[in-house]
Order: structure tokens, then C-alpha cells, then sequence
């Protein structure tokens, strides 16, 4: 793997266009948390044409339902969840101002299109290195639908949460990519 | 006869939901070694070292090695000398696991209704039990915490005579390489052959039970086993998706007698994080 990018929250198209696929990233600043639940609602408001609970532009939505914070910390394990479930809504966040995702597992073609479309990149977290990614959450709190428990909306401070850069904004997949180099 | 108060079970239960979400088996570790030794990759090798690591933070901060502690599945054999008093044998496991997902900070995963309500149990019960009545006058419960990405690609097929064991596998083949990255690979593949549409399956579960380092004790099993291991390591898609020769750890065959017009077959993805612990009382 390549270089190490420092990248900072809210995201800037000029940041987006310098990442390339397998780019490892270290985001630092204000995240948002959603899974299946939280993002039918988000889709929900924004066809009412209703404000959404946080503002998502420049923002980056993390796909986990974290577990339960021990006393004293600011979150339980935290790795990402499958992002495939997400597809049918990204697109619609990507043109509401969202410009990054992170996750773990390919996405469809719909959600790529999107992506070259509102320069929006998308974040491979490694699924299973839920201790590892939780230590780079230093504060969590649930601003939105409280009733989802673990799959509320949570505002995440993070300190260099390690990603690699699995969709850049020109269309290039790492997931299609590093299949095609390793087959045999 | 035996007699064993069910009180005895609920702490058991709470141990093993606790201690499987934090302690990885050494098998697991051991088989992740020898691959990585072997990856060519080096995102794959990469990714691995970052499995190890989470493996020793998980122990060291007593959090769960994964944020989904799954849905609690339970095998359980029952010896038949024994007789349970003192309540009921399902509702001591589910109190145990509402005790255990509670006091070891797990993940709450369980929704009350598939589809319309999905409103969360907030106690990840019900647990999903399994019972056989054995020989015997001891109880051994085996807790095999199961994520739902992995659970996800897995697949049961009514296949025919006629497609032969070539077919079988291709269709365990097929079903890791459409599972791409989504179940989080290094993945383990559980294979259910024979039995009836809903035992396949169940076969497929409890194949996952067999330790990694323990080879097939029929030899005919055990050589279709290297053999489909090898077609989905040269699939390419590698740790997480990202591509490398380490896409299955093992593949584990658990074959039953069927019926002469039928070939159940049935796949059953388990992630990385494998988590399978153990009890007897």
C-alpha cells in the first residue's frame, strides 16, 4: 500500500481529487453514523423535502451500529458494516451534498455513477477490526432516532480513522481491481 | 438419572455469550499464520497483521473483537440420564444471554419482527437453540455467535443427481465468488450436503463447529474440501475484498443420508471472526 493521506472533515472537492484507489486515509473531524434503519429515514425526509438531522454537506456517513460503550470510554467496538444494504439510498445522500462513505464490501454500479457525478469517494474500513477503529473515536452522541439503539444516528469525533480509499471520484474500483490482479 | 437445577445453566450461558465475542480460537489464529506466510498480496498481508492486532486489543480492553456479537446460536446435547429441574431449559439460555450481552457490553442485534415492525428486543433474545438428546448424563452446550454479513451470503440449493459432485462444486465456488467482499473474508465455508431442504442446511451451520486444524475424518469429504478450498483462493478476491489469495481459511463438509430424488445442498458463510466456545456440565 501506498502513501498516507491526513484527510479533514467537512471534505473538499480539491481533497477528493487527489485520492486514488488504495490510497490509505487517516480522517480526523466530525463523522455521522447510519445503517439500514437510520438511512430509510434520512431518504424518507428528503423526499418530504424536509430537513435532515445534521447538515450532510462536505459530510462522510460511517455504516456501523456500534456496541456498547464500557464505563468511561466514548464508544464500544466499532467496525464498519456491510455497505451493499446501503446502495438504494446512497445516491440519493450523495446528491443531497454527502461526499464520502465508509463501510466495508463493493458497491453497485448505481452508487459508483453517483459518486463520479457529486465527486463523492467511498472508504473501505476493515470489517472485523472493530477494537482497532474504535480507538480512533474519541466522542459519540446520538442526535437522531434515539429509538434504533445501536442504529441511531451518532455524531463521531475521530482521530485518524484508518481507511483505504476503495471508490475515488473517476470511477475506479479497488474491489474490481485487486480481483482481477490476484485471480488465477 | 442425573438431576441439574437450570439456575446452573444461566451463568454458564452469560460466560460463554461473553467470552466467545473477546477471545478468538487459537485455530483460527494458526490458520490466518500459515496464510499469511503464504499471501503474495500486499494489502492482504496488511489487512491480516491489523486482524492480529484487533485479535490483541479485543483481550487486552475486554471489548468485543467485532461490534456485531451476533445472533446466539446454541447447540445443545442433551445426555439423556439427566433430568433439568427447577425451570425451563429455554428460558435459562435466553436468560443468560440477556445477562451476558448486557454485563459484557455486546451488541443488542435481534429485531422482534423480520419485516414490518423490526423493532429491537434491545436483549439480543430470542437466542436460536438447537437441541439433540445424547448417551449420557452430562449437558455440553456449544454457543456459536453468528454475524449477520456473513450470514447474509449463504445459500441452500435443490440441486439434482445429475450435477454430480462437479456441480456441487461449482455452486460453493459460486456462491464465495458472488459473496465478493460482503462477508468479510478471510471467510470460513460450512457446507451441508444431503439430509432434507431445512437439514442441509442445519448441516452447513454445524460444520462450522469443526476446529480449523482438524481434517475431515472421511477421507472422500476431506479431498473435495482441498479441492473447493483451492478453486476460491484462486478467486482473487482476498482479504476484505481488496483482492489476494487468502479468500477462505477451510472448507468444512458435513454430509447426511437423502432422499433418491433429491441433492440438498446448502452453504453457510462464517466471517473471521469465528467465534464458537464451548461448556459441559
Amino acid at each position: 500500500m501506498a502513501k498516507e493521506i491526513h484527510l479533514y472533515t467537512p471534505l473538499k472537492d480539491e481533497d477528493l481529487e487527489k485520492l486514488k484507489i488504495g490510497d490509505k486515509v487517516l480522517i480526523t473531524g466530525t463523522i455521522y453514523t447510519a445503517r439500514d434503519a437510520a438511512h430509510k429515514r434520512l431518504v424518507d425526509l428528503i423526499e418530504a423535502s424536509k430537513e435532515l438531522p445534521f447538515d450532510i454537506k462536505g459530510q462522510i456517513i460511517y455504516f456501523v451500529g456500534p456496541a456498547p460503550a464500557r464505563p468511561g470510554m466514548p464508544i464500544g467496538s466499532a467496525g464498519p458494516t456491510t455497505s451493499y444494504r446501503m446502495d438504494p439510498y446512497s445516491p440519493i445522500l450523495l446528491d443531497a451534498g454527502l461526499k464520502g462513505m465508509i463501510g466495508k464490501g463493493p458497491r453497485s454500479k448505481e452508487v459508483i455513477d453517483s459518486m463520479i457525478k457529486n465527486k463523492g469517494v467511498y472508504f473501505a474500513a476493515i470489517g472485523g477490526a472493530a477494537v482497532v477503529m474504535s480507538q480512533s473515536i474519541k466522542a459519540a452522541k446520538v442526535i437522531a432516532y434515539e429509538d434504533l439503539g445501536t442504529e441511531a444516528i451518532r455524531e463521531l469525533k475521530v482521530e485518524s480513522l484508518p481507511c483505504i480509499v476503495a471508490n475515488d471520484i473517476y470511477g475506479k474500483d479497488l474491489y474490481e481491481e485487486g480481483v482481477r490482479l490476484n485471480r488465477k | 438419572m442425573r438431576e441439574i437445577n437450570i439456575n446452573k445453566i444461566v451463568p454458564i450461558v452469560k460466560k460463554l455469550c461473553i467470552d466467545a465475542s473477546i477471545y478468538i480460537g487459537d485455530d483460527v489464529v494458526e490458520k490466518l499464520k500459515e496464510f499469511q506466510e503464504k499471501e503474495e498480496s500486499p494489502i492482504a498481508k496488511e489487512i491480516i497483521s491489523i486482524i492480529f492486532e484487533n485479535q490483541k486489543l479485543a483481550v487486552e480492553k475486554k471489548m468485543p473483537l467485532c461490534q456485531d456479537t451476533g445472533v446466539a446460536v446454541f447447540f445443545i446435547e442433551l445426555g439423556q440420564d439427566i433430568h433439568l429441574v427447577g425451570g425451563d431449559l429455554y428460558e435459562a439460555i435466553n436468560e443468560g444471554v440477556r445477562q451476558g450481552y448486557k454485563e459484557g457490553y455486546l451488541r443488542k442485534s435481534m429485531v422482534d419482527d423480520p419485516i414490518i415492525d423490526r423493532k429491537n428486543t434491545n436483549d439480543n433474545t430470542p437466542a436460536i437453540i438447537y437441541l439433540d438428546m445424547v448417551p449420557g448424563d452430562k449437558i455440553k452446550i456449544t454457543l456459536a455467535a453468528k454475524g449477520g454479513g456473513s450470514e447474509n451470503m449463504s445459500e441452500v440449493k435443490m440441486m439434482k443427481a445429475a450435477d454430480g459432485i462437479e456441480g456441487v462444486i461449482d455452486f460453493v465456488v459460486d456462491r464465495v465468488k458472488r459473496s465478493g467482499g460482503n462477508p468479510c473474508p478471510p471467510i470460513i465455508v460450512g457446507v451441508g450436503l444431503g439430509g432434507n431442504f431445512e437439514q442441509s442446511a442445519l448441516l452447513a451451520k454445524k460444520s462450522l463447529l469443526r476446529p480449523l486444524n482438524e481434517k475431515n475424518p472421511d477421507p472422500k469429504w476431506a479431498k473435495v474440501e482441498d479441492e473447493i478450498l483451492e478453486k476460491v483462493n484462486n478467486l482473487g478476491i482476498g482479504p476484505q475484498g481488496l483482492g489476494g489469495r487468502t479468500t477462505a481459511l477451510a472448507v468444512q463438509i458435513l454430509a447426511k443420508p437423502c432422499h433418491i430424488a433429491c441433492m440438498p445442498v446448502a452453504v453457510n458463510i462464517q466471517c473471521h471472526v469465528h467465534r464458537h466456545k464451548s461448556a459441559v456440565i
